[in-house]
Formats: C-alpha cells, structure tokens, sequence
C-alpha cells in the first residue's frame, strides 16, 4: 500500500506545502521563472484552508503586501527569483527596520539582470546579505534535497517570528525544479513558533518596539487593542520617528545583535565524515549533491575526504567554520558562483591559503567531475 | 536513464510519472530533473531519471543505462553518451539509427502503433513508458497505472492503459 | 468624542510649513470620522513618504508609515489581511502617481476596499520643490528652473479610466465638501480616490509667484466650480469638483470569499 505521507515532489512544491505545514496563510507573489510553481501550487492550496493568495501587479508589491498582512497577524510569505529579488530590497530593508516576521523565498537563476532564467547559479548569496541599503543583519537558509527544503522552510517561519525579522529562503533552479521523495512529516511531529503576542491589556501603555529583557518583542496585531505607529524610519518605543543619535544607535545594535549575537543558534550545518578528514568541501544548495558524490565515491577507496554543508548562510557561522576546519589539510569551497561563500570562509579560517574553489558559472549544474579535477590538482595529481 | 525528444512528445512527463512511480508503489528512490531554456526548446529535450534502491546524490544523469531518443536531434545529441552495452530505444518513425553504437538497440515503430491501434498522438510518451517496461524490469505497470489514475481525468484513462500495454506488447514482440 | 481625542497630541506641533493645505485635510478628514462614528481600533491609516505622508503619524489609529510609493501595496496585504479593517491611505503625488503609479492603477483595477486620499499639491515639497507628475506644462520647480515641459495626469480622469468605483475631487478651500466626501468616500465599498487640491505655499507657491497660502486658496475658489455646473460650460478651463464615479461593484476581498468557498468545496 502507498504510504500517505511519502510524496514524489518538485522542491518548489515541496517548500509551498512545508510553509503551509508552518502555518503560512498568506501569500501575494509575481510570477517569475524558476519559482513560479510556489506560487501556482499555494493559488490551489491557500483559499482550501482559508488562507489568501494574491497575485501582485510586481515583486515590489508583492512583498510590500505580505509585510502589511503580517501585521494582521497571519504568517505571511513570498517567492521570487533573482530579478525580483533584486525588486524587493528596499522593502526587505523595511521589514528588518519595522521587525516585521515574513519569508521570502529566492529560488535562483543566473544572473545578474535577466541572466539565464532556467539555469542554475548560486549567484545571490552575497546580494541576499547585503542587498538591501544601511547595515544590518539577515538571516538566510538553503537546502539541498527535498527533505532539508521542507526542514528549512518550517525553520524559516520559526525564525521568522523567535527573531521577528525577515528570513530567506536561498533555494536554486536545480533543487526548486527536481523532483524527488518527501516524506511529509505527521502535524505535530515539527514544532512550530507561534507569533509572541504582548500580554499588556487594553489601555495600559504597550510599546512595540521596547524589547523584553530576553531581547524579543511581543507584538499586537492591527485592528487589535493596542494602536501604534510602525515606520521605516529610525524611531523610538512608540514606533515614532526619532533621529535622537541615542535611539538611532540603540535600534541600529537591536536589528544587528539580536541576530549576530545568536549565530549559533541560527547556525544548521550537516557534517559528513569530518572526524579524520584531511580535506574538507564546504558546500551548500544543490552543490552540495554533487559535493556529497564526490565524498561518498571518495570514501569507498579510502580517501580522507568530508564534507560540511551550511545550510544557514546567514549569519555567516565564522567561529563553527574555523572549528571544524582546523584539521584540514585542503579546503575546498563548492558553489556555482564565482566565489561568495569561498570569501566567507577564507575570512573564518586561520589560513586562507589552503582554501580553494571548485564552481561553475556556466548555468550549467556542477557536476562531481568538476569537483574531482580541482581535487587533483590541489593535491598534485592532476586532472 | 535519459528519456529525449522534442518538446510536446511527453518525455519529461514521462519521467515524472516513471520516477514517481518508482517512489510512491515500489518504495524505491528516484530523482527526476529535466534540462530547460532555449536550448531544450531548439533542439534535444531530456528528462534525466535515476531509480536506485540507495540515496542519489547528483541528480543528473552522466551515462545512462537506458536512453530513448523520439527524434533524430535528440539521438544525434545524445547517443554517445550512453553507459556501453546500455539499452537505446528509438523510434523508427523518427530516428535513422547508426550502426555503431555499443548498445543493445532497440528501433520500434512506436508512433506509427500508437496510431493506428489507438489514434491518438497524446498517448505516445505513455506507449513509449510501456516499451521501457517491457525491455527491462523497473517499475511493474500496474504502479504507472495508479499515477496515471491520479493525474489524469478519467476519460482519459482507458487509452493510456491501452498505449502501456501496447509499449509492452511491442517490446515483447522484439524480444522474440 | 471630540475631535482632539483622535489624535496623537504628544507628537505636536506637526511638520507642516505655516500655510500648508495638508492641516486642513486632517481636519476634514477626522471630522469625517467623527461623523461615521467610527472606533479607533477598526481604522488602519497606510502611508507613503512625503509631507502629506505624515498624517499617519499624527492619528491614533493603527497607523503603518512606508515606502515611497508602496502605500497601497502595503495597504492591499493589511486590507486582505482583516478585511473587517478600514483602510485610509493619504498620499501625495509621487506616492500616488509618479513612484506608485502602478500600485495606483492596480488597486484601482482590483477594487479593493480601500480610501486613497490623493494630497494635491503638485510640488514634491518633502525633497524640496521639485516638479511632479502633477505640476503640470510650464510650471516652475527646483528642478524645472526655466519651465516644465511634463505634463500632467488628470487624477480623476486616471483614476476612472483605471476602474475606481468611487471618484471625487475637491480643495481645502471647500472644506465642508471636503469632510463630505471624505465621509462618503469611507463609507463606499471599493476603491475610493479622493483627490484634494492642496496648496504649497513654501514651494509651488513661491516658485510659481502665486503669492500666500490665502492667495493659493482664494484660487481654488475662483478657478473650480461644481461638476456638472453652467460655469464650466461658460469658461472650460474652470476645474470641477465633486463627485464623478459612484457605482456599485463587486470587491475584491468580497470576491476572494467566494474563490474560499468554492476551494473549500472541493476539498
């Protein structure tokens, strides 16, 4: 008999159903290859349970929709790809200034502008820390099968709401477009984080943006008991404008420490034989498959080969990456970019010179004899 | 296995429902992945399918065990990829084989079948699914029949039975 | 209740340059509310960037103060969010029309319950006197020293032809039709656009010499006239007021209900 639970899924399916698992009720996207399936597949789900699914006149609105509906109190998020992505900063910015909990998904093509829509690339991993203007913090997670994309997507809610803050969902063409299992994990059998709502009753003073003494912030919905002003300019416990140079630097500190302060927290990374490894591949996203190939074949014939996949980009887990890698005699950063998470990783370990790239920036999929030749030849054998 | 032809042949929903029935009727793993873009569209489309009893990696297929090629450009493209001693199934409507190739061959009239037992061009990816079947034991076609029977509206049904059996019926015939 | 208990008293003085027109939008438009009886906890006031913007700031509603441009986005997902809400968006001409000007026709083409009042003062006056898409040929600004050679939109024609189901214009010169509109425009179900002529005298008026705010306003009343009116047919150039579209006609959220209940069906 057919076990219920056991799908066969495309990622992009598989993330629309992961968030509906999280307790997402509300959506508003643009179409825009290679996402467009989340946004077809939560069209169909969504009004089922109830929930709203807006299709936008661009990626712009779009984001700006969800954020406004997530002050209703509904768990809200939206799915784009690089070009759209690129549309949504100034309003990604907003929703980490307001501290407003939403998802966006970025299922990547190449790039940069138009670049190669049905391709794989793994190009907006720097864009997706700093795209958006002015200093600040982000959190950012990434999957490589199926499984791991609906793990990440739920964990992308519950960071979401814990930090109240936008999460990205960093996913490829590859992963967004495959299809493979997913056993669907029973309701119940992941926990969820729901919305920290304040407990200050009506007329008694509450201040959205004061945070508790464990740095998170209890909100109020709109159209609730408590009226407040939320603005993307610097502003006080009230929510109101303020340049005060106090104010300024204390919000500033709050949007970048309550995340930068608990990386380990946020940080989830898979190991696979790190404990003797002599040369350790730093992957993540699809290119990790291909990294895993590679480390698997390697261990039949005793090769002293690991692999560490980051599946949070953002914080960028520097004190984790040096640890794991002190060991290592060769390091070698896998990715289909010309070396986004390579600098990162440079910047974590002690010598940046034993670090290298193995990529592919061709819009073609990185293929595990790509990884083998920069083997061979960091290691002097050769291709 | 590499199923490869021109757009609106059905291959890459071939592979779906190959892969898919692999994994929810038979407890097997399966990756499906297919190659998009301008270059899927001029020339060769392909929809890579890996079924293994053990977790798949990489997802791509690089020397398939199986290849079906539905149009010339497609074989041309992809018939020197295939793992040696592979099995290669082309259509005879559409592929000039080459003589060379180290494959256990298989040139069948596919479309022209489907056509004349059955009338219908939609079902020929199903037909072609049906040969696979026959060639060689992946999925039992009873497993394909309960993903056809949730994909597609009921009218529909009868004739793509009718396509699988007539693949397998094919495929029997040229083993003997 | 009084008027006064519909602000937020600790943040005055406002910004607003001594004769700005946007003062007396607040007031009709809290007076509107005062008429419709409505409690402060069902109102969500949305807003751009911009002078006129700063409204929400003053308002003890739920008030969501955002991007240049992106009132009626933001406005759209908390309207859909708690569709039980009303949602107040004042905006000014870049929001409206230059920046936002996609939203604008969106909202309007979706007919989302919500009120667009549409702040007119055909000056970017935030950024300091630069022209709009509501300046208008000829007109003078910081960065149209010699002249300009834009032309403008007509919001009410724009509006119309972009499927608002309720459209109005007026001036703070008319501030009784103004509370009136305002009031009606609330109470419409749909897309409500209220456009106010509203005078910059610091910068339109000063660039442009057309003298003081009282100047300004003495303008209003000399070169509009009530739609419809014999004046207009005697001299065309006169700008008309009051209400041009008031029909009834399926709305969006109301819609969606129905795309819930046929989902829900099938399920």
């Amino acid at each position: 008999m057919m076990n219920e639970n056991v799908k066969f899924f495309q990622g992009n399916e598989t993330c629309a159903e992961a968030a509906l698992y999280a307790g997402l009720d509300f959506f508003a996207g643009y179409p825009i290859t290679p996402s467009s399936e989340i946004a077809e597949h939560l069209s169909h789900r969504l009004p089922q349970i109830g929930g709203k699914f807006l299709q936008m006149e661009d990626e712009i609105a779009s984001i700006c929709a969800i954020i406004g509906a997530s002050l209703t109190g509904h768990k809200v998020m939206t799915a784009t790809s690089g070009p759209g992505f690129s549309l949504m900063q100034e309003a990604l910015g907003y929703a980490i200034m307001t501290e407003i909990p939403c998802v966006i998904v970025n299922v990547q093509r190449g790039g940069p502008s138009t670049g190669l829509p049905t391709h794989a690339s793994q190009g907006d991993v720097c864009q997706t820390q700093w795209g958006t203007h002015g200093d600040h913090a982000i959190i950012a997670l990434t999957a490589s099968n199926h499984q791991d994309v609906f793990a990440m997507t739920v964990d992308a809610f519950n960071l979401a709401e814990t930090y109240r803050t936008p999460v990205i969902l960093l996913f490829d063409e590859v992963v967004g477009h495959m299809r493979e299992r997913l056993i669907l994990p029973k309701k119940g059998e992941v926990p969820l984080v729901k919305r920290l709502r304040t407990s200050v009753e009506g007329g008694v003073d509450y201040h959205p943006y004061l945070p508790r003494e464990d740095g998170r912030l209890p909100m109020s919905d709109f159209g609730g008991v408590h009226r407040y002003n939320v603005t993307g300019l610097f502003h006080d416990m009230w929510g109101f404008p303020s340049d005060n140079p106090r104010i300024v630097q204390d919000l500033l500190h709050q949007l970048v420490d309550k995340i930068n302060n608990n990386v380990h927290q946020i940080a989830r990374l898979k190991e696979y034989y790190l404990e003797d490894a002599t040369t350790i591949l730093i992957s993540y996203g699809s290119s990790a498959r291909s990294a895993l190939h590679v480390v698997e074949n390697h261990r039949l014939r005793g090769d002293r080969l690991g692999l560490l996949e980051l599946q949070t980009l953002w914080p960028f887990p520097y004190g984790l990456i040096r640890e794991k890698c002190v060991n290592a005699k060769y390091i070698v950063v896998v990715e289909m970019n010309m070396g986004q998470i390579l600098r990162e990783v440079k910047m974590a370990v002690d010598q940046p010179e034993k670090v290298f790239l193995a990529n592919r920036i061709d819009g073609v999929f990185i293929t595990p004899m790509d990884i083998r030749n920069l083997l061979g030849l960091i290691q002097g054998k050769g291709v | 296995m590499l199923l490869s032809g021109s757009g609106g042949q059905g291959v890459i929903t071939a592979g779906i429902i190959l892969a898919g029935a692999a994994v929810l009727h038979e407890n097997l793993i399966a990756v499906q992945s297919q190659t998009y873009g301008p270059r899927a569209r001029g020339g060769a489309t392909r929809s890579d399918v890996i079924i293994s009893d053990s977790d798949i990696y990489y997802p791509k297929v690089i020397q398939p065990n199986v290849l079906v090629c539905l149009t010339q450009e497609a074989y041309n493209t992809f018939y020197p990829i295939i793992r040696p001693g592979g099995l290669l199934v082309i259509d005879t409507g559409f592929v000039e084989p080459k003589k060379s190739v180290d494959a256990r061959q298989k040139a069948l009239p596919i479309y022209q079948s489907v056509m004349q037992e059955i009338g219908r061009p939609i079902v020929f990816n199903i037909c072609m699914l049906g040969v696979v079947l026959g060639l060689i034991d992946l999925v039992k076609p009873k497993s394909v029949m309960k993903i056809l029977e949730t994909q597609i509206p009921r009218t529909f049904l009868e004739i793509n039975r009718k396509a699988l059996h007539l693949g397998m019926k094919l495929a029997a015939g040229n083993q003997n | 209740m009084p008027i006064k208990d519909y602000i937020r008293e600790r943040y005055f003085p406002h910004l607003w340059c001594s004769g700005c027109g946007h003062g007396i939008v607040l007031g009709s438009f809290l007076r509107a509310i005062q008429q419709l009886g409505l409690s402060k906890n069902e109102i969500v006031m949305v807003s751009g960037i911009g002078c006129s913007s700063r409204i929400t700031g003053y308002v003890d509603f739920h008030t969501l103060h955002t991007l240049h441009g992106r009132a009626l986005a933001f406005a759209t997902g908390v309207k859909m969010g708690l569709p039980e809400l009303n949602i107040i968006v004042p905006m000014g001409d870049g929001d409206a029309l230059a920046i936002g000007g996609n939203h604008f026709i969106h909202t309007a083409r979706r007919n989302i319950d919500i009120t667009a009042i549409v702040m007119n003062n055909r000056i970017y006056g935030m950024t300091g006197g630069q022209f709009s898409p509501l300046s208008g040929y000829g007109i003078k600004a910081t960065t149209a020293p010699y002249f300009n050679i834009d032309h403008d939109f007509d919001v009410v024609e724009l509006a119309t032809a972009a499927g608002a189901s309720f459209v109005a214009r007026t001036t703070t010169y008319h501030e009784k039709q103004l509370t009136n509109i305002i009031t009606k425009a609330i109470q419409h179900v749909g897309f409500s656009v209220v456009e106010v002529l509203t005078q910059c005298p610091t910068y339109f008026g000063r660039k442009n010499d057309i003298g003081s705010a009282v100047d300004m306003m003495k303008l209003y009343k000399e070169k509009t006239t009530p739609r419809g009116s014999k004046a207009k047919k005697e001299n065309p150039d006169l700008i008309e007021r009051g209400i041009f579209v008031q029909k009834e006609m399926p709305e969006y959220c109301n819609e969606y209900n129905k795309i819930i209940e046929k989902a829900m069906k099938g399920h």
